[in-house]
C-alpha cells in the first residue's frame, strides 16, 4: 500500500502553481459579476437601514418641524419604561418558535416525499402546489383564512358535519389562528430549503445504512436528519425573522390578542407617527433575534462536532 | 458465512425484462465474479441478493435459508457500493462503527472492532478524518472496512474498483483478495473488467440477456467458452464461420479442424481461437504437423511494451488478431504476407 499522504499531496499542487495572470483575471471578473448585487444591497438595504438607525437616536420625528435635531438613546430603553412591551416581545418570539417549528415538522417530510417519491410531471405539480402561497396576495390569503376559521365558518360547518353534537368551533382571533396563517405563508421557504438539502442525499447512503442493519426510523435519525440539517437551519432563519416582524397575520387573524412587536412597530410608523421609537424597537428586536441565532448556532456546532 | 443460491429469478422494470430466470450457486467462502456488458442486470442481481430490491419471481437462499422475503436490515450482508456511499457527516471511525452500533455493540468493544477493521485495510490513524478528506482508494478501503466489520454472511461488491487508477486498482485487487481469504467471506464481485475477473476469482459467471450464459473456474470459462458471446466478451477471439464437411469446418480460409466435437455433417459451425494461441509464421513456411493454418496479410502491429498485437486480414478480408511477445514479433511492414498456425486443441467450437 502506498504512503497515505501522496494522493492528497499530488492533488493539492496544481492550484498553488497556477501563474499570476491566470488568477488576476478571474478576480476582476468576479468583482464585476458581484458589483450589481453589492450595489443593489447598498441602495436597497444598507441605506434605508442606516437611515433607520439614525432616526432611532432622534428625540422626535424629523419631518414637518423646523426644530433642530435632538439626539437621545431613550427609545432603546422602551422595554424598561414600557414593561408591557416585554409581554408583546414574548408573544412575538412564541409566534416565531411555533411557526418555525410547525413549518419544520411539515416542511421536512414534504420535502422528503417530493425528493424521494416523485419524479417528472408529478414532482413539478406537487412543487407548484407547495409554493402556491407565494403566488397569492397576502391579504387575500389571510382573509380567506378568516372565512375558514371564524365561528360559523367553513371549518365550523365541517366539524358539525362530522360531529353534530359539539358546540361551535371558532379559532379566529386566537394565537393558533395567527400561527395557522403564518405557517401557510412561510411553509414554502422550509419546503424549498429542505428539498435542496434532501435532494442531494445519495440513495446509496440510505441503502448502505439499511444494509448495515438500520431500520427506517434509525435511517431517518442517523442519516437523513443530519444531512437535512443545513436545509432546516436556513429555512428556520428565513422564516423566523419575518415572522417576528409580521403584522398582517396577527392583526387580521389575532384581532384583539394579536398585539405583537410587528403590530406595535407598524403602529409607531403609521398611527403614532413616532418613527424614532419604531426604529429603536426594530433594532432591539433585530438584536434579540441575532442573539437567539448566536445561541442556536453554538448549540448546533457543539452537537455536530465529534 | 454461507453459500448463496438464487433460483428462477425474474425481474423487469416497467415491462422490460432485465433478469430472466437466473439460477446460480455462489459457493461458501468463494470469490465469484459476475461479468457482463453494461445493462445486463449485474447490479440488479446483486441488489436482489442483498435485498435492496425484490424479485418478481424466484427465490434467494443464504446458507440454506430462504431469505427472499427477509427485510434488508435483517439479512446480514455487507455491501460495497460503486460510489462507496460513505456517510459524509461522520468520521471514518463512526462510518465503520455504524453497523456495530446497529447490532448494539458500543463503547470499548466497538472501538476495538473498528480499530481491527481499519488495521485490516491499512488505514490506522485515519479514524478522525471525514470521507471528503480521503483519496478515492482510501474511501474505498473505508467502505470495505465498514462492510466487513459487522461480520456479514455474504460480501457484495458492485464494481468497487472502477473509479481507481490502474496502479491503485492492482494494489486493491491484491488487498481485496487477501482480506477475502483471511475472512473466508462468500463474496460476489461485479466487474466490467475481464482481466480483474480472471485474476481475482475462484469462479466467474457471465451474464447476458438476463441469463447466466456460462459459469465456472476462470481458466475453464476462458479456455472453453460455451457461446460466441462468452468467447468474445471474456478475452479476444478470432472467429471462423463455415460448414461441417469431412470432420472439419470448411471456411473461406480453408478447412479447419478442432478436437472438440463438431455439429452434424453439413451444419453451419463457428470455430474460434484465442489470439495468443496463434503462431505467426513466415509466408510459405510449413506449419507444425496437424495444425490449422491460414494465410493472412499484416495490417498493423500494435506495440504495447511487453507484448505486441498483430492485426491481420485473411484472404477474404476478415480481421484476425495475434498476440505475441514483443521479442518474438516479426519485424514486418504492413502488407507483408504471413501464415498463421494453431493447434486443433486450441480450436473452440462455439454454440449460439
Ligand atoms: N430502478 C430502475 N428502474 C428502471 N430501470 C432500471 C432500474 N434499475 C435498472 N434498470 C434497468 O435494468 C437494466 C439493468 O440494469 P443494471 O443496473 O442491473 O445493469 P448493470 O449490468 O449493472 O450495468 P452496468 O454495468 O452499466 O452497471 C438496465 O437496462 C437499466 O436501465
Ligand atoms: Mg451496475
Amino acid at each position: 500500500m502506498s504512503a497515505p499522504s501522496t494522493p492528497e499531496g499530488r492533488r493539492a499542487r496544481p492550484s498553488i502553481a497556477s501563474p499570476e495572470g491566470r488568477r488576476a483575471r478571474p478576480a476582476i471578473a468576479t468583482a464585476a459579476l458581484l458589483l450589481p448585487a453589492y450595489a443593489w444591497l447598498l441602495v436597497a438595504v444598507f441605506l434605508p437601514l442606516g437611515a433607520m438607525l439614525f432616526f432611532s437616536f432622534l428625540k422626535t420625528n424629523p419631518f414637518g418641524s423646523k426644530a433642530p435635531l435632538v439626539f437621545t438613546g431613550a427609545h432603546y430603553l422602551a422595554f424598561v419604561t414600557r414593561p408591557y412591551l416585554v409581554d408583546v416581545a414574548i408573544t412575538s418570539l412564541r409566534l416565531g418558535f411555533w411557526t418555525t417549528g410547525i413549518c419544520a415538522a411539515i416542511g421536512l417530510p414534504t420535502a422528503l416525499a417530493i425528493a424521494r417519491a416523485t419524479r417528472g410531471r408529478v414532482r413539478q405539480t406537487v412543487f407548484l402546489l407547495a409554493i402556491l402561497p407565494f403566488w397569492t396576495n397576502g391579504l387575500v390569503r389571510i382573509f380567506s383564512w378568516t372565512m375558514l376559521l371564524r365561528q360559523g365558518g367553513i371549518l365550523d360547518d365541517l366539524v358539525h358535519l362530522v360531529l353534530p353534537g359539539v358546540g361551535s368551533v371558532g379559532l379566529l382571533y386566537s394565537f393558533p389562528a395567527i400561527v395557522v396563517g403564518l405557517v401557510h405563508a412561510y411553509l414554502p421557504y422550509m419546503i424549498l430549503t429542505c428539498y435542496l438539502a434532501v435532494a442531494g442525499i445519495d440513495d446509496a447512503l440510505i441503502d448502505a445504512a439499511r444494509s448495515l442493519g438500520a431500520r427506517l426510523p434509525t435511517v431517518f435519525a442517523t442519516v437523513i436528519l443530519p444531512l437535512a440539517l443545513p436545509g432546516l437551519v436556513s429555512g428556520s432563519i428565513l422564516i423566523f425573522v419575518p415572522v417576528i416582524g409580521s403584522f398582517m397575520e396577527p392583526r387580521i387573524l389575532g384581532g384583539r390578542i394579536g398585539v405583537t412587536m410587528g403590530t406595535v412597530i407598524e403602529d409607531q410608523f403609521t398611527q403614532a407617527y413616532n418613527w424614532p421609537l419604531g426604529s429603536a424597537l426594530s433594532f432591539t428586536m433585530l438584536g434579540i433575534v441575532l442573539a437567539i441565532f448566536a445561541l442556536f448556532s453554538s448549540v448546533l456546532r457543539g452537537r455536530l462536532a465529534p | 458465512m454461507s453459500g448463496v443460491e438464487v433460483q428462477g429469478i425474474r425481474k423487469s422494470f416497467g415491462g422490460a425484462p432485465v433478469l430472466d430466470d437466473v439460477a446460480m450457486r455462489f459457493a461458501e467462502g468463494r470469490f465469484t465474479s459476475l461479468l457482463g456488458p453494461s445493462g445486463s442486470g449485474k447490479t440488479t442481481l446483486l441488489r436482489i441478493i442483498g435485498g435492496f430490491e425484490a424479485p418478481d419471481a424466484g427465490t434467494v437462499t443464504i446458507g440454506g435459508a430462504d431469505v427472499t422475503h427477509t427485510p434488508l436490515w435483517k439479512r446480514r450482508i455487507g455491501m460495497v457500493f460503486q460510489s462507496y456511499a460513505l456517510f459524509p457527516h461522520m468520521s471514518v471511525a463512526d462510518n465503520v462503527a455504524y453497523g456495530l452500533h446497529r447490532q448494539g455493540i458500543r463503547g470499548a468493544a466497538a472501538r476495538a472492532e473498528v480499530a481491527r477493521a481499519l488495521a485490516l485495510v491499512e488505514l490506522e490513524g485515519f479514524d478522525a478524518r471525514r470521507p471528503k478528506q480521503l483519496s478515492g482508494g482510501q474511501q474505498q478501503r473505508v467502505a470495505l472496512a465498514r462492510a466487513i466489520v459487522t461480520k456479514p454472511r455474504v460480501l457484495l461488491l458492485d464494481e468497487p474498483l472502477s473509479a481507481l487508477d490502474r496502479r491503485l486498482r492492482q494494489t486493491m485487487q491484491v488487498e481485496l483478495r487477501r482480506i477475502q481469504r483471511d475472512s473466508g467471506l462468500t463474496t460476489i464481485f461485479v466487474t466490467h473488467d475481464q482481466e480483474e475477473a480472471l485474476t481475482l476469482s475462484d469462479r466467474v459467471a457471465i451474464l447476458d440477456g438476463g441469463r447466466i450464459v456460462q459459469e465456472g473456474p476462470p481458466a475453464e470459462v476462458y479456455e472453453r467458452p460455451a457461446t460466441r458471446f462468452a468467447a468474445t466478451f471474456l478475452g479476444d477471439a478470432n472467429l471462423f464461420a463455415g460448414t461441417v464437411r469431412d470432420g472439419a469446418v470448411a471456411t473461406p480460409s480453408g478447412p479447419l479442424r478442432s478436437e472438440a466435437p463438431l455439429p452434424a455433417e453439413g451444419a453451419p459451425a463457428t470455430l474460434a481461437v484465442r489470439p495468443e494461441k496463434v503462431l505467426p509464421l513466415p509466408a510459405g513456411a510449413a506449419e507444425p504437423a496437424g495444425f490449422n493454418a491460414v494465410d493472412a496479410t499484416l495490417r498493423q502491429t500494435v506495440y504495447a511494451g511487453a507484448t505486441s498485437t498483430l492485426l491481420l486480414a485473411t484472404r477474404d478480408g476478415d480481421p484476425v488478431k495475434c498476440f505475441c511477445q514483443s521479442r518474438d514479433a516479426p519485424a514486418l511492414e504492413p502488407g507483408a504476407a504471413l501464415r498463421l498456425a494453431w493447434s486443433p486443441t486450441h480450436t473452440l467450437v462455439l454454440g449460439g
